[in-house]
């Protein structure tokens, strides 16, 4: 085995991925509450845009961030090609768009007349929008944990962004891949364990919080 | 009536299985060889040319698995791959050693440079060989790129190392764990040197590079036919293929390609039987 040990991997893709997840559900719930709730002006463009985004596949993302950082590209001279802060960057522009398509639809499965009835209590604009994500949390967080999901098991972009260079920018999908190409089977396995065994726990978490929600919500 | 008809049509389909089997140039093996190669070949564009022309002569249908040399023999010795066409001499011998392989045979060389950014900062000419070359880059620690992925290449650049003496370590030396292709263009985005086989460095696209150190003995780059011995491949057709690329319309073909392209012929044919 000639990658690097495990955890070390494990904790850059968590760092990574998370770091990600943090930007992007700021821009996400932001513009998602943005496109839900205030009339924007051609939000129906702006919508189907952020439904394309939700499927663009994350290779494509990659190559244009890729585009965008290469040294001889518009941003080359940040030198952020090949750096965990250029695959940061490829990542919130990856669950971006997912979790603003989620928290867009959370919202509007509100209660239509709840905005309504908050404002004639009297309830400015922003605690108008605190009070909604308030009772919209769990979509949101489901939007959030979604958003994670999708940074860090992708790999097209992290190789394209990142490089997979040892000790820099390997991140456990791109060490699965190198394995594999090596015919390291068993090491690409272990890798892909690790990864499952994450995602179930953030899974768990998710449906334990969800499930408290939900009965504090009854009581 | 339409009972002879069809019989009409069944004789004509017939002949015309007939001739077009009388046709074929070989009635020797067929079914499904998997070619096991480096991804020197593949990216180069050598397999583009090399394998349309042996499937217009041979009945076997040939799936590339483009790897690294290392890869490309594990699957040999498991028997997922039925003919291996690679470069990695010392890993080669031993494969034959522990009775992998049925047969090895040269097929063709090229040479190995090294390439960098063209201001060449840590200054490789009047080297007299590629390990005294590296040996410079880390002792500048100026940065380097490995393939780190038991190619072909990435064993000739250990090999290098050690003549020279060095153990590569460091933020310097970049491991990146792919291929020639995508080790070059991230060597060129971070400015630094990289050993890559002359074919790749002439065929990879967008690269603001030059070759720093070439021709010396050290760099020579040996390619190998191997048909590998185990329970369950198509050693038929595998031996079809060796021969094959050993003769001498393959021989002409691996030995011209590149030059038209290129200005410079990519592979130096060894066979020519």
């Amino acid at each position: 085995m000639n990658s690097e040990p495990v955890l070390e991997v494990l904790a850059r893709s968590a760092t990574v991925s998370l770091t990600a997840t943090v930007i992007a559900s700021v821009l996400g719930i932001s513009l998602g509450s943005a496109l839900a709730l205030a009339g924007l002006p051609g939000r129906r463009l702006l919508t189907a845009v952020v439904n394309t985004g939700m499927a663009v596949p994350t290779v494509v993302v990659g190559l244009l961030v890729a585009l965008l950082l290469w040294r001889s590209g518009p941003l080359g001279d940040l030198g952020l090609i090949y750096t965990v802060r250029g695959m940061i960057i490829a990542q919130v522009a990856i669950a971006t768009p997912l979790i603003t398509g989620i928290t867009m639809a959370a919202l509007q499965l509100l209660p239509p007349e709840l905005p309504e009835q908050l404002r004639s209590l009297g309830a400015n604009r922003l605690q108008l929008v605190v009070r909604l994500w308030i009772e919209a949390r769990l979509p949101l967080l489901a939007a959030a944990m979604a958003g994670f999901g999708h940074a860090v098991s992708e790999v097209g972009s992290a190789t394209l962004v990142g490089g997979n260079i040892h000790g820099q920018t390997q991140v456990m999908t791109t060490a699965i891949v190198e394995n594999v190409s090596r015919g390291e089977f068993g090491t690409a396995l272990v890798y892909g364990a690790i990864l499952l065994v994450l995602a179930f726990v953030i899974n768990s978490l998710l449906a334990s919080i969800q499930q408290r929600g939900a009965v504090w919500a009854r009581n | 009536m339409i009972s002879r008809a069809a019989g009409l049509l069944l004789a004509s389909a017939l002949i015309a299985g007939c001739s077009s089997s009388d046709a074929a140039v070989n009635s020797g093996p067929s079914g499904n060889l998997v070619l096991a190669t480096t991804t020197s070949t593949q990216d180069s564009g050598l397999l583009d040319v090399l394998l349309p022309a042996f499937d217009a002569r041979s009945d076997c249908i040939v799936k590339t698995v483009a790897v690294g040399s290392g890869q490309a023999m594990k699957m040999g010795e498991k028997g997922d791959a039925d003919v291996l066409l690679v470069h990695s001499p010392a890993a080669e011998e031993k494969f034959m050693a522990a009775g992998h392989g049925a047969s090895r045979e040269p097929v063709m060389h090229n040479d190995f440079v090294v390439a960098g950014p063209p201001a060449d900062p840590v200054g490789l000419a009047g080297s007299a060989t590629a390990a005294e070359a590296l040996k410079r880059i880390a002792a500048k620690q100026a940065p380097f790129a490995s393939r780190a992925d038991d190619s072909g290449t990435n064993a000739k650049e250990l090999a290098l190392w050690k003549t020279a003496g060095v153990v590569p370590a460091g933020a310097w030396y970049l491991k990146t764990g792919q291929g020639m292709s995508a080790t070059l263009t991230i060597a060129n985005q971070k400015q630094a040197y990289t050993l890559a086989d002359r074919s790749t460095f002439l065929a990879t696209k967008g690269l603001q590079f030059t070759v720093l150190f070439e021709d010396s003995a050290d760099l020579r780059n040996d390619y190998h036919v191997l048909v590998v011995k185990h329970d369950g491949v198509n050693t038929a057709c595998a031996r079809e293929f060796a021969d094959w690329v050993r003769d001498r319309p393959a021989q002409e073909l691996i030995a011209t390609f590149g030059i038209d392209e290129f200005g410079e012929a990519l592979f130096f044919a060894d066979a020519g039987r």
